[in-house]
């Protein structure tokens, strides 16, 4: 049985943040989750996904996060709850259909949980999806512990019915990758099919219909705000004359730096846990009381904001800050040293830091960027693409998956990346714009996600360029999660049928379509030619499953390669390819037989043929 | 309780994470109070992977620099680069058997000198403890159990305030039965080694 569902009620368990928001759906009793896989969300998705696989929990990896929350608000809209699982910018691809879901809104529950990644430990960019709340209307709840990530997920839902509103739960990656004692809580079991009770004048959203709709939702907002402003998520701590208000991760630094600093009889904290509506009336009262006010948050200064236009409507004069040069800064996360540093100068509290080490003298430790993995077949696409371009004048835009580091250097293929799916859409942008090859990268996960109406749009408007599919047979670079065009088969799901790129992107009009094996180093190149030269949207499809998904379902290695007394030591295998089982050993090239894969490629690509395989 | 700060530093696929699941254990079954965290870059794919463990009444999940006060290193040239996390007082704990990144061993970078690096740490830090865990691990007959010879380290100079037999009892918890006794006998090897140490 799945460790989430095994053990009792009030059984103190060691969770991971994603571990603690997918036991809080299963204690809720959902019965419809929905996802598109995104680090630091991933694990959420996951065990609801093995869950699904022992129980009566309908669960789905949809193609886009769009998608994925259309699904849960036509169950949400059918009685059953719901939720919908995604990375924060998914809620950007989400956007057109949250927003005006906030106004029909839902019957049965719906919470939609969106994982933050302040510093970008693994997105593009660092938006603070608080915002999110506030421009849909819709009710945000923010945990600050793990236990709390759990427990509000039930919460959620219970407001979600009581609002008739979907409610967003929103986390940073600190919540979501951290690991803490939690206590379990009771499991409900809800009823898994319901109806859909037919209601056009409140569902089918013309401008007439909405106009009654948007009224509904800001009247829903106004008992939001009642209920904001007494929840047991909205508390205070401590007393004294200075003030902090406080959310998320920044509690527990605001926490620890109150103990440090002793100054337990100075500070009040409030804490915001149900952070849209912004409980006006506890804010008030609470910096009615106060001297002077600190607001910690990362990102935005989203509470700061609202805290400054209500001192304002009470006419308080008191000092409030939280963002400025020498505070808190609008970049990246926070740390407990440096929220106790801030605090300590704020309040003109004398303590004394940990002393640095004298690091001057220190040895230079060289870097460690991920890499492709040795064997990895984007290496192959990469280095096929590079000699079939070569001597032409190229840009490259790419996409978001593990292929993403082939712009790294030795191969540097990757010049233009924004988005999900941004390869395709830019690579007509360029086409128009300038007269270079426009040669683009895209993942078969990414290619489902948002790279379809980019092609279509391509094909329809003349454009011209050579689309390279990398397709791996997963989603790679999150955890190697199933897409609409994996054979499920290989997962133990039966009933499932692949969905095919290759009939795709011959349906959409595409006129030069080739399917290469990247390992067949020599044809490929010749296949990627033969692409560039046609007029308008050429397609290639480099098929080989990813290396490491490979290895994970044991499917065998090749026979790993050596190099042979031929090699004349140029090196070109290395500054090439620059695959990760290479090594220089005594001024000679090695190869590292615990990590080659044998995929052949660096044999292939050798002038000296230099590089052989090793006998069993 | 007192709080102790852990910082765990390793590379990709060397179990770091399972090793801080095996201390998370043990102390949920010692009634240690327990906060951690992890960054995973793209692990992996031979990216850095760093682990924070808070014991105590702390609530915050992350370390800061200059607050650990121990930091045990998986491969020297990490621990080194983890130095930033540590003070004076610090406790230090390292594998001795490189892992060159890329660049080193294709030759476009250099190693740092493993006898200046280990001065560099000991003059610096309270105390250091350096022992060649990959060999210990294939001693013990897995050498996929560095991570586990490393813990036994780790809980033999009792800077963590959890007794190893809780420890022992969490590695029979979370490891693959198969690797039981190897992993038990890991654990023993770095244990002993580290008492034979500074
Ligand atoms: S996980 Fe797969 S796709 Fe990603 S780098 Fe490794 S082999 Fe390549
Ligand atoms: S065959 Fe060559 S390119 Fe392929 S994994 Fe082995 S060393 Fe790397």
């Amino acid at each position: 049985m799945h460790k989430l569902i095994a053990e009792p009620p009030d059984t103190k368990m060691l969770l991971l943040g994603n571990e603690a928001i997918a036991r809080g759906a299963i204690e809720a009793g959902v019965a419809i989750a929905t996802t598109y896989p995104g680090t630091p969300s991933s694990e959420i998705s996951l065990n609801l996904f093995q869950i699904s696989q022992e129980s009566d929990l309908y669960f789905e990896y949809s193609t886009n996060e769009k998608v994925a929350l259309e699904v849960a608000a036509a169950a949400a809209n059918s009685g059953l709850r719901s939720i919908c699982v995604m990375k924060h910018v998914g809620m950007n691809v989400a956007a057109d259909a949250l927003l005006t879901l906030a106004y029909i809104g839902v019957k049965g529950g719906l919470v939609i949980v969106t994982a933050d990644d302040p510093y970008m430990f693994s997105s593009q960019n660092e938006q603070d999806n608080r915002f999110y709340a506030k421009l849909s209307g819709l009710p945000m709840l923010e945990p600050s512990s793990i236990q709390e990530a759990k427990d509000m997920v039930p919460f959620a839902f219970d407001l979600s019915e009581k609002l008739q509103l979907p409610v967003i739960l929103r986390t940073t990656t600190r919540i979501n990758h951290s690991t803490a004692i939690v206590v379990l809580g009771k499991i409900l079991t809800l009823k898994t099919k319901d109806d859909f009770i037919k209601d056009p004048f409140n569902y089918v959203t013309v401008p007439a219909v909405s106009r009654i709709l948007h009224a509904r939702l800001l009247k829903i907002l106004e008992q939001a705000e009642n209920i904001s402003a007494t929840s047991d998520y909205n508390f205070i701590t401590g007393g004294g004359i200075f003030g902090i208000v406080c959310n998320g991760i920044s509690y527990n630094y605001v926490f620890d730096a109150v103990n440090d600093l002793n100054i337990k009889d100075k500070v009040k904290i409030l804490r915001i846990g149900f952070s849209h509506p912004m409980p006006q009336t506890l804010i008030k009262d609470f910096l009615k009381g106060c001297e002077k006010v600190l607001v910690v948050e990362e990102g935005e200064p989203y509470m700061e904001e609202a805290i400054k236009a209500f001192a304002q409507e009470e006419g308080l004069t008191i000092e409030i800050k939280g963002k400025s040069r020498d505070l808190f800064s609008r970049l990246y996360e926070f740390n407990p040293a440096q929220v106790r540093q801030i605090i300590a100068g704020y309040f003109v509290i004398t303590y004394t830091p940990a002393q640095a080490l004298n690091l001057s003298q220190m040895p230079e430790v060289p870097q460690r960027p991920p890499t492709l993995c040795a064997g990895c077949s984007h290496r192959a696409t990469f280095y096929a693409v590079k000699k079939a371009a070569e001597g032409m004048e190229t840009i490259y835009p790419t996409d978001i998956g593990c292929y993403t580091l082939g712009f790294l250097p030795p191969l540097s293929m990757g010049d233009f990346l924004i988005c999900m799916g941004s390869s395709i859409g830019s690579s007509g942008g360029f086409s128009k714009a300038t007269n270079k090859k426009i040669l683009s990268f895209i993942g078969d996960s990414t290619f489902f996600h948002s790279g379809i109406p980019g092609l279509i749009n391509a094909v329809f408007n003349k454009h011209n360029a050579t689309l390279v599919i990398l397709d791996n047979g997963t989603t790679a670079m999150t955890g190697h999660q199933p897409h609409p065009g994996v054979n499920m088969k290989k997962l133990n799901l039966d009933g499932y049928e692949p969905v095919s790129i290759e009939n795709i992107v011959r349906a959409v009009g595409v006129s030069h379509v080739t399917v290469i094996r990247p390992y067949r180093i020599k044809k490929s190149i010749d296949a990627i030619k033969e692409a560039l030269n046609v007029d308008g949207v050429s397609v290639v499809i480099s098929q080989e499953i990813c290396t490491l998904y490979a290895k994970g379902l044991k499917k065998g290695h090749g026979r790993p390669f050596y190099i042979n007394e031929k090699c004349k030591n140029h090196r070109e295998c290395i500054n090439e390819l620059a695959c990760p089982a290479f090594l220089i050993e005594d001024g000679r090239v090695k190869i590292d037989a615990t990590i080659c894969t044998g995929c052949t490629v660096c044999a292939q690509i050798c002038p000296e043929h230099a590089i052989s395989p090793l006998k069993k | 309780m007192d709080t102790t700060r852990l910082i765990i530093v390793a590379v990709g696929g060397q179990g770091n994470l399972l090793a801080s699941r095996v201390i998370g254990e043990a102390a949920l079954n010692s009634g240690i109070p327990v906060r951690m965290s992890e960054i995973h870059g793209m692990a992996q794919r031979g990216g850095v992977v760093e682990s924070a463990i808070i014991f105590g009444d702390a609530q915050s999940t992350i370390i800061s620099d200059n607050e650990a006060d121990v930091l045990l290193g998986f491969e020297p040239s990490e621990t080194l680069r983890a130095l930033n996390k540590c003070n004076s007082d610090t406790v230090v704990i390292t594998n001795l058997a490189p892992l060159p990144p890329f660049t080193v061993a294709t030759g476009s970078d250099t190693y740092p000198d493993l006898d200046g690096l280990l001065d560099f740490i000991r003059t610096r830090t309270a105390r250091l403890i350096a022992l060649d865990a990959t060999a210990l691990a294939i001693e013990a007959g897995n050498i996929l159990s560095v991570n586990m010879v490393l813990l036994g380290a780790l809980f033999q100079t009792n800077a963590i305030p959890i007794p190893s037999q809780r420890v022992k009892e969490a590695i029979a918890k979370v490891t693959r039965k198969a690797f039981l006794e190897s992993n038990l006998k890991a654990f023993d090897l770095g244990f002993t080694a580290a008492s034979s140490i500074g």
